[in-house]
């Protein structure tokens, strides 16, 4: 019979090896990503096999900034995706919060409508809404148009009414007996306590607006008010187009989302383990 | 227990106005509007101009065929990869295990434009690297964008790619909730590795891989950045043409919007079907 240790090593080494090549795999094409945004374009099209980086990532930027504005879209993503985020935050609080702690006639329905149409394709909202926000309001290629219109994502909601659920009674109801404000029993008390479940909500909701890219394409096709993947987009269908300086946007989207992924993996894995995004 | 409190209106009703308006009324609108021919001017009710040729229509059914072959190939393979991922994960002796997360996480956090324009890319047929690889290997290329079997494969690696690790995320968060000591016994039983896994995760699992498979078959139905970009339009001919980029053309480039409904709601109606489906299958065995 074979001893402990050695099944135990050799159980240890089929792990490693079988999840080494796997994982090879999966770092390849944002490995690849890397290396072709520093190769310049004829070392693209060239037939040797290379895996390594080059040193043409800026020259590749500056084809990019030719191609399209890069720069203004990435500013208008952040823009959008940092006030999505506090706006979303702020709105699926305070509903969360009525939902979890107060009765009130019509409560069961708005908790029935968000649970029962959560798994609805968005596909089914976006004609109307781009009939409405377009057409009748007309106010494609606007602000308010990017922003507004998405804030209907009702995951929040769901993931704030569990957290404050969850926080004990006693301690909103002292602060009542006190005579402290409803809003401000909720801005200074069950806020605070709910950060971590913010946290979470802040991370899953500023990238869902990142990527966002079908609402954008649609509503913001303007050159100047265009997000940066809908301005990298349009690129990618195009012939004479620098492929080089495509992978530098596609890089420069990747890339800050990827060290707030690592920085922050915690908050990421709880939130997509807790109710899951998509 | 929620206390009684007219201060909950107040609460609830900035979000519940941005949530009828963008999501409730639309929902409606949308079943209306696939009743409306919407290609003349005023739109007028009409059976005909949208479901009646909804059931005739090739475009239709090419799609439809499109997105459940892409569904039944992609989401049981990337299901599986996704639970060997999170149980080789969760071993005790995985060394690097940071590394090894990053590896199959972090797709979950690249957008859509920036992998589909790596893979585009990648499988191109005369300077690819995949193609390059092949041939290094000794093997003719394979004119990946050119042939629409070739074509579906890309989607799938792709969709696969960007979603494993997302599931494996939630796979792994339920192997963590399973007690220790359930497999402490079965060891002392001398049941093997194997064995403990088929017989006792499995199974404990088995909730958790449902909720992973109507998440990514509805995800999968609503295919569409992928075919748009990488496969340039759902091409070659409509090859990997899914039912959200026909909607999409019929949509936003015809600008028949009664007609895209249809679609949406037919799309809407295959999810709330997996939906129930997923109930019917999960429920309790009595």
């Amino acid at each position: 019979m074979r001893s402990k240790s050695q099944s135990l090593l050799i159980r240890k080494i089929a792990l490693h090896a079988l999840l080494l090549p796997l994982a090879i795999i999966w770092l390849f094409p944002l490995w690849m990503m890397f290396v072709f945004s520093t190769m310049p374009d004829y070392g693209i099209f060239s037939p040797q096999i290379v895996l390594w980086p080059s040193t043409n990532f800026v020259a590749n930027f500056q084809n990019l900034q030719a191609d399209t504005n890069f720069i203004g879209a990435m500013v208008i993503s952040i823009v959008v995706a940092t006030v999505y985020t506090v706006l979303s935050v702020l709105l699926t609080s305070m509903a969360g919060w009525a939902l979890a702690r107060y009765r009130f006639v019509g409560r069961s329905l708005v908790i029935a409508i968000i649970l029962g149409t959560i798994t609805l394709p968005y596909f089914v909202v976006v004609i109307p809404q781009f009939i409405m926000v377009a057409r009748e309001f007309k106010l494609a290629n606007t602000w308010g148009a990017l922003i507004v219109p998405p804030l209907f994502n009702s995951l929040g909601v769901l993931f704030m009414r569990q957290s404050f659920s969850m926080m004990p009674n006693d301690l909103f109801d002292a602060a009542r007996v006190e005579g402290v404000k409803e809003w401000q029993i909720f801005l200074r008390i069950a806020l605070p306590l709910a950060r971590p479940t913010m946290a979470a909500l802040a991370i899953i909701l500023f990238l869902a607006s990142w990527n966002n890219y079908l609402w954008p394409l649609l509503i913001n096709s303007k050159p100047g008010m265009m997000t940066a993947p809908v301005a990298l987009g349009v690129l990618i269908g195009l012939t004479k187009v620098s492929w080089g300086g495509i992978m530098a946007g596609a890089v420069l989207l990747t890339a800050p989302i990827l060290v707030i992924f690592v920085a922050l993996q915690r908050h990421f894995i709880a939130g997509i383990a807790a109710g899951a995004i998509k | 227990m929620p206390i009684r409190n007219r201060n909950a209106y107040a609460f609830l009703a900035p979000y519940l106005l941005v949530f009828a308006a963008f999501w409730v009324w639309p929902i409606i609108n949308s079943f209306l509007i696939s009743f409306q021919n919407t290609r003349i001017n005023p739109w007028k009710f009409s059976l005909q101009a949208n479901w009646g040729r909804l059931f005739g229509d090739p475009a239709f059914y090419n799609a439809v065929y499109n997105t459940l072959i892409i569904l039944v190939i992609q989401v049981p393979v990337m299901i599986t990869l996704a639970t060997v991922m999170a149980v080789l994960l969760n071993s005790p002796l995985l060394k690097a295990r940071a590394l090894f997360r990053f590896a199959f996480f972090a797709p979950v956090v690249v957008g859509e434009v920036a992998y589909a324009a790596v893979f585009r890319l990648m499988f191109n047929l005369d300077f690819g690297i995949i193609n390059k690889l092949i041939g290094a290997a000794g093997l003719a290329p394979v004119s990946w964008f050119d042939n629409a079997n070739a074509a579906m494969v890309v989607i799938i690696i792709a969709v696969t790619w960007r979603w494993a690790g997302y599931n494996a995320i939630i796979i792994l968060a339920g192997l963590q909730s399973i007690p220790e000591d359930v497999y402490e016994a079965a060891t002392l039983d001398r049941v093997n590795k194997l064995q403990q896994f088929f017989h006792i995760t499995l199974p404990l699992l088995k909730p958790i891989i449902l909720f992973c498979v109507v998440l990514s078959v509805i995800g999968t139905m609503q295919l569409f950045a992928e075919p748009f970009l990488i496969t340039n339009r759902g091409g070659p001919g409509g090859g990997t043409e899914t039912l959200g980029l026909l909607l999409y053309r019929q949509g936003f480039t015809s600008l028949n919007f009664g007609y895209a409904s249809a679609i949406a709601y037919t799309m809407a109606a295959l999810a709330v079907a997996i939906s129930l489906l997923n109930l019917w299958v999960g429920r309790d065995p009595k």
